[in-house]
């Protein structure tokens, strides 16, 4: 069980966070693992809290829902408030800079301009969940960068993989910087 | 001495038919048969689906291939057959209230899908099979044995129904119009579509005694003297029609087949390969 | 990189798949959350392999299209959850009387009525044998994962085609949403069952008559070489109706037959860390997950458990849960309903264990630990 990871990808309807767990998911497939995505269903899929689940095992997965997770994206305010304390100690927490700081000791926090670098350095803010993908890989290694890659092209728009590869580019930055 | 065309069309060894004497659904079955004939169909070609009721114990008697389904499904369960094999020419037989009480909905969709069938409602005014109750067909005013104090409701019209649901052929005869219901089953055969054919019947049993019309004879009567074809109607003046219906084709048009449409789909994918 | 074969794909995406391996060329259906994907993905695919995808005007309609659909001789399917799958019923008593293979896809959501439309529920196991009118066989496959999905769906058509008999899919909002690893099997690897045709040429053919080494009727389509009349009332060899009850007490006898004489055929189960177990959970669908992580985690602590987990819900499978009922001193049987399939487990397994339930029915999955509470407590 230990070596099983859960992440809970949480944002607002529209920021595109079951793709970005769907990709996730793959990536986890294209390094050999055993992945499984649910996410919300109904009017909350289309504005407000909307969250995506992966885990990702190198065993089978038989409980298929997130509990509590390892791994908590939060690109608004609202999402954070309503799934942080679904995070476990020592867990990772990666937030938009817009969200405020928790007042939390027993989890690492990365605040980072996921948004700003969508639209302003990409001037695409749809790829925020690709920027956001590429941040938690670079901080959690949870898939190989690789893996990551083949499965954001394998999933994107005909046509716009040069804007999504340059995304990864820069969420892979944010961390390094 | 069976004709030719019983003995051609017709399953001899389920015969006589459970109608009441006086009952004008045998008439209009038999007017089917011939506008198959007359057209020259191969029997194995012609699929017959009906739901419940009195005239839907129909292609039970009809030597085609014959499908009797649940009260008010018959075009649902037609449109699958026809989905699953357009070369056959689907036929349903159904009643007022199999067509306009609990298959409304599929009337109306199998009508503005215009999928090439040719529906024929034996239309008596009542529901006979479960003994005379009121029918959406039944005039307001008139009795059935849910309506002792006279029906309140208001009836359908089931051609201007069928028509502005879409139906691209609308026709209405009755009983006594033997060869009138056959011509009009012939043109709704060959038209590429959804077609309705109302087939005014007479239910002596149960209507005719409920609402005082006396006996069939009298009421085949009726049909012939209260009626006026559509073609004649424009000219008479309003109060020669007072009392009387409409009899004739009402509507005809060309407009795209559903299973046809639906072919130029799965077209363009082999046109790809 | 993942090889070609293996996907991320979601279980109503997989019961599709699992269709088309299976032979599907006709669905027709009404959109109803969480089964909408179903006739969504068909809407896309079958036209690409010349099958047909028509969206009824109701869910009546639906399961009406493709009895229509099975007779003139396509492979039909439809998909429903929560309040369609009771205005299936009507029709799937036609199916049954009238022996029309066909498959139907129930997503099962919390009930009753519009209930819970976005959440899990397992609460249709009841409603899947008895909800149509009238003594009739029916067979009813619940899958616990993706690749399940497509291998029980695969199952369901065979099923269907061989027995001539609607089969139910009972999968869950949960398997029906959730994307999963699959490996799609090749053709070669999937059996394929076809229903059996009346020879050319026969000088009448009977479309209800069964000869002594025959399971089912013969089964021609409309259109074919021979003319038959099909009624849902009760009817003889010749399709025709009868009211003469030694006619209705042979039709039933033989369609409740066909399945009960096969059950052994029809059973699909999986057994897992029974052999030494003192506790059995059974459970079936999502459920089953949580009940095998329940026994991970309990053997983990000492206590020896295990999982019995049928895949075929209908028939009962009355021989295996009654051989699980005599090892164990215990069975807890988990679903997602206020206690449904325990009633059939009580009966064939209370005069050798004791039979206890794990039940919830608020639209939430049982998790693990609620079932390793329950394996503590008996």
């Amino acid at each position: 069980m230990s070596n099983q990871c859960e992440i809970r990808l949480s944002g607002s309807g529209g920021q595109g966070l079951i793709l970005g767990g769907i990709i996730l998911a793959e990536a986890a497939l294209n390094d050999g693992k055993n992945a499984v995505q649910s996410q919300s269903y109904g009017p909350e899929a289309r504005g407000g809290a909307s969250k995506a689940e992966v885990i990702i095992s190198d065993n089978d997965i038989n409980y298929p829902k997130v509990r509590e997770c390892d791994i908590l994206l939060s690109l608004t305010q609202l999402a954070c408030d309503e799934y942080l304390h679904t995070l476990k100690e020592n867990g990772v927490l990666v937030i938009d800079e817009s969200v405020k700081t928790p007042d939390r000791d027993d989890i690492k926090v990365y605040s980072l301009p996921i948004l700003k670098t969508a639209s302003e350095k990409i001037r695409k803010p749809m790829v925020a969940n690709i920027v956001a993908l590429a941040v938690i890989n670079q901080i959690t290694k949870v898939t190989t960068k690789e893996s990551l890659e083949g499965a954001v092209l394998k999933r994107v728009p005909r046509g716009t993989e040069d804007i999504n590869t340059n995304a990864l580019k820069e969420g892979f930055n944010l961390v390094n910087a | 001495m069976t004709s030719t065309l019983v003995e051609n069309h017709f399953r001899i060894g389920k015969l006589p038919h459970i109608w009441c004497p006086g009952c004008g659904h045998g008439i209009i079955m038999r007017s089917i048969a011939v506008a198959i004939d007359e057209l020259g169909y191969d029997k194995n070609d012609v699929c017959v689906v009906s739901g419940i009721g009195c005239s839907s114990r129909a292609p039970g008697y009809m030597d085609f291939n014959t499908l009797h389904t649940l009260h008010g499904r018959a075009l649902a369960y037609a449109t699958g057959v026809k989905m699953a094999n357009p070369d056959l020419k689907v036929i349903v037989i159904t009643g007022d209230g199999d067509c306009a009480a609990i298959g409304g909905n599929h009337l109306i969709h199998a009508s503005r899908r215009n999928i090439d069938i040719t529906t024929v409602v034996f239309n008596n005014n009542i529901y006979g099979m479960t003994g005379g109750q009121y029918s959406p067909t039944t005039p307001t005013g008139e009795k059935g044995t849910t309506a002792p104090f006279g029906n309140i409701d208001r009836n359908f019209d089931l051609c201007n129904l069928a028509k502005g649901a879409g139906a691209t052929y609308v026709a209405r005869s009755t009983a006594y119009h033997a060869n009138m219901v056959k011509q009009q089953v012939k043109a709704a055969l060959e038209n590429k579509g959804f077609s309705f054919v109302e087939a005014v019947s007479i239910c002596p049993t149960y209507y005719g005694r409920k609402n005082k019309k006396g006996d069939a004879v009298s009421m085949m009567e009726y049909l012939k003297n209260s009626t006026v074809n559509v073609k004649a109607a424009d000219k008479l003046p309003k109060e020669k029609l007072e009392g009387k219906f409409l009899v004739g084709e009402f509507y005809k048009s060309e407009e795209p087949e559903y299973t046809e449409e639906y072919k130029k789909i799965i077209d363009s994918f082999q046109k790809e390969r | 990189m993942a090889k070609n074969n293996v996907k991320l794909m979601q279980g109503n995406e997989a019961c599709v798949e699992g269709a088309l391996a299976a032979g599907m060329k006709f669905f027709a259906g009404y959109p109803i959350t969480p089964s909408t994907e179903i006739a969504e993905i068909s809407s896309l695919r079958l036209p690409k392999v010349g099958g047909k995808f028509i969206q009824m005007e109701d869910e009546i309609a639906g399961m009406a299209a493709i009895i229509g659909g099975s007779l003139a001789g396509l492979k039909s399917m439809t998909a429903t959850s929560g309040p369609g799958f009771s205005l299936k019923q009507e029709n799937l008593g036609y199916a049954a009387i009238a022996e029309v293979p066909c498959v139907i896809v129930n997503v099962q959501r919390g009930g009753p009525s519009t209930g819970l439309p976005t959440s899990p529920a397992q609460g249709d196991i009841m409603q899947a044998k008895w909800g149509t009118h009238g003594d009739h066989p029916i067979i009813a496959l619940s899958p616990s994962s993706v690749r399940e999905t497509f291998d029980l769906t695969v199952k369901a058509f065979n099923f269907a085609e061989k027995y001539r008999t609607p089969v139910i899919l009972l999968t869950d909002e949960v398997i029906g949403h959730m994307r999963e690893k699959i490996e799609i099997p090749s053709p070669d690897e999937i059996e394929i069952i076809d229903r059996v045709q009346p020879k050319s040429g026969l000088e009448e053919y009977k479309p209800y008559e069964v000869n002594e080494d025959q399971l089912v009727p013969d089964m021609a389509p409309y259109g074919g070489e021979y003319r038959f009349h099909v009624t849902g009332l009760v009817h003889d060899e010749t399709g025709f109706p009868s009211n003469d009850s030694n006619v209705a007490e042979s039709l039933l006898n033989r369609i409740m037959k066909k399945i009960d004489n096969n059950i052994d055929d029809i059973a699909l189960y999986e057994e897992y860390k029974l052999e030494d177990a003192e506790v059995a959970i059974i459970a079936y669908g999502s459920t089953a997950r949580s009940a095998k992580s329940a026994v991970d985690m309990a053997r983990a602590e000492g206590i020896k458990a295990g999982l019995f987990r049928p895949m075929t819900i209908w028939p009962f499978l009355d021989k295996q849960v009654t051989e699980v009922s005599k090892k164990v001193d215990n069975v807890i049987v988990a679903e997602m309903n206020l206690g449904q399939y325990v009633i059939e487990v009580e009966r064939a397994g209370n005069k050798h264990t004791k039979v206890s339930k794990c039940c919830k029915a608020n639209g939430q999955l049982i998790t693990p630990d609620e079932i390793l509470a329950k394996i503590k407590e008996v």
